[in-house]
């Protein structure tokens, strides 16, 4: 069994990517054993209307079979009227959480808007998913530089909101080293495994971060889903741990949100 | 490194090798000891229930990129850690060099103490670590005598270059020449960054200007230019130039792309271990969208056949 915490269905802007069809992805998903995806939407992170864009999401995880895909709908604190998508994610499409791009909808973390997004999502017990990293930053396009998040101003977020759930994607090659210990103390934050590189990866990262706190994830369809498959194979983990990073961690999340 | 030691086997004396490959057999009992399987995911994780529709063991792997960045305080120590993670995945031969630490425009007593390193590393693998000489072209002599040192009169099987000066120069015409009189292939950082090279970084197009003044060499384009949408178009009329799929993201794509544009027999794996994973690298390859004969072929087909003049002049069986 496993949860992958981290895809995004739809298309990249900048690129054909081999599963970025429903059908397609979903196969991809089943022969690598996942068997509970939490979808974003590419849309939104360039997309302006972004209710169009969380109606598609929903649309399309209604496709695949019951609880295959769960969505996690993006919210824009940049654009007008963003509390309603809020509380269409919540309160009519009944998602588990929303997913943040703060690199690419222009605002820094800082930002009081985004303190109050952070508020009102633990009020409501929508896990947060922030994207720190979709895409190498030498390798974007020339014409669409975006720079990883500076997460400096998480640690002081969090405390303020004991009950708030993050979750980093692509996260393990941004945040390292005493940031992460920070984040680890300062709050329920998690990470998800698709940006982490090294031999024996997971491995290591366990040395700094409790298994309770990693999470599955693939960014797949961007990325290829068995690397992040072959991950757990390299660092040949003791099966609770594997468990617990595989699906465990993750569905303790969602239950979660749901007794909230 | 906190390493899950609990009931974690030693693969080297588990792992049988039928014809130079890894069995299914030795991988499932591996796996079983392991305690992996059951946490694993169906199409490429040996499985004790049934047999697996298509295993990550069941190919045979040869990685073309590979150093010694890897905890332990020496070149022993290091590749034996190194071998015990490349046992996990399948992985056969691997090519390493630079030693440590490294320096973008090394001296040449630098490179001489690198190579050491990576010849202490290759002696102690018995046969499983390859080793490609380092060399610094702005020291055109000396990087002569350290070709002659490690590959005509050592165990080397190569050239790697990295990022001291651009491919492009003419002084690293008589390297090559030295190369090609020895049968040894010339591995090549290339990299497109659109954030800014370094001043003696190369581009995918550098080697293939390069590549066109030695159209008798063998030439590796590393990480396939980085930015492998352009890297790949870049050597696409260079037909002694390999693309090299190491060291970037496991971005979806790149291995199909590159054997559209190129063709099979001009794309090879490589990780880029310590710092990037096998597993990251290997899922390029297996998780592409390509046929299985191409797989094979990038996974050590094509690595074995660049290598096996160079080999049959050593006498070192293939």
């Amino acid at each position: 069994m496993i949860i992958d915490v981290n895809v995004s269905l739809s298309r990249w802007p900048f690129r054909r990517l081999p599963c970025d069809e429903l059908p397609r992805l979903i196969e991809k998903l089943r022969d690598c054993g996942v068997t509970e995806a939490w979808a974003g939407s590419f849309d939104g992170v360039l997309h302006k209307d972004i209710g169009g864009v969380n109606a598609r999401l929903i649309d399309d995880c209604r496709k695949s079979r019951p609880g295959l895909l769960r969505p996690f709908g993006s919210v824009n604190p940049t654009l007008p009227d963003w509390r309603e998508d809020l509380r269409r994610c919540h309160e009519d499409y009944r998602m588990p959480g929303i997913r943040l791009h703060p690199a690419y909808h222009g605002y820094r973390l800082d930002d009081p808007v985004f303190a109050e997004l952070l508020t009102q999502a633990q009020r409501r017990g929508l896990i947060v998913q922030l994207v720190v990293r979709i895409e190498d930053p030498r390798m974007q396009h020339p014409l669409m530089r975006v720079p990883d998040v500076d997460t400096k101003p998480l640690p002081g977020l969090l405390a303020a909101r004991p009950e708030l759930s993050l979750v980093l994607l692509g996260a393990l090659q941004t945040v390292r080293g005493e940031a992460i210990t920070q984040l680890i103390r300062a709050g329920e934050v998690y990470f998800e495994i698709s940006m982490l590189e090294g031999v024996g990866g997971i491995s290591s990262l366990l040395g700094r971060v409790p298994g309770d706190r990693i999470l599955f994830g693939s960014h797949c369809p961007f990325f290829v889903l068995e690397s992040a498959t072959f991950k757990l194979q390299e660092s040949r983990l003791l099966p609770a741990r594997a468990n617990a990073i595989t699906h465990q961690n993750a569905r303790r999340l969602l239950t979660g949100v749901a007794a909230t | 490194m906190v390493l899950e030691t609990m009931r974690v086997i030693d693969w080297k004396r588990t792992m049988q090798f039928r014809n130079g490959r890894i069995t299914r057999r030795a991988v499932l009992i591996g796996a079983a000891q392991a305690g992996v399987a059951a946490s694993v995911p169906s199409r490429y994780q040996p499985s004790l229930a049934a047999e697996p529709s298509a295993s990550l063991h069941e190919y045979l792997v040869w990685d073309v990129h590979g150093h010694l960045n890897t905890p332990g305080d020496t070149p022993r120590e290091r590749i034996d850690n190194l071998l015990k993670f490349a046992d996990r995945m399948g992985i056969e031969r691997v090519i390493v060099f630079m030693g440590y630490p490294w320096a973008y425009d090394p001296s040449p007593d630098d490179v001489r103490r690198q190579n050491d390193q990576v010849l202490q590393a290759v002696k102690r693998s018995r046969g499983r670590a390859f080793g490609f000489a380092y060399l610094n072209p702005k020291h055109t002599e000396e990087s002569l005598d350290e070709l002659d040192r490690c590959v005509r009169d050592g165990p080397m099987v190569g050239v790697k270059l990295w990022v001291a000066i651009r491919c492009r120069e003419k002084c690293l015409d008589p390297i090559v020449r030295r190369a090609v009189q020895l049968k040894a292939p010339v591995l090549q950082h290339t990299w497109y960054k659109i954030t800014g090279n370094l001043p003696g970084e190369s581009t995918a197009a550098d080697l293939a200007s390069l590549a066109a003044r030695h159209p008798t060499a063998s030439f590796i384009a590393a990480h396939a230019g980085g930015d492998w949408e352009r890297g790949i178009r870049a050597i696409r009329s260079a037909t002694n130039v390999t693309a090299e799929i190491s060291g970037g993201d496991p971005t979806a794509g790149v291995v199909k792309m590159a054997v559209r544009e190129l063709g099979a027999e001009r794309v090879m794996y490589g990780s880029d271990f310590a710092g990037r994973s096998f597993a990251s690298q290997l899922a390029k390859v297996l998780g592409a969208d390509v046929p299985e004969n191409a797989k094979r072929l990038i996974l050590a087909g094509n690595i074995k056949r660049m290598l096996a003049p160079i080999f049959a002049a050593k006498g070192i069986p293939l």
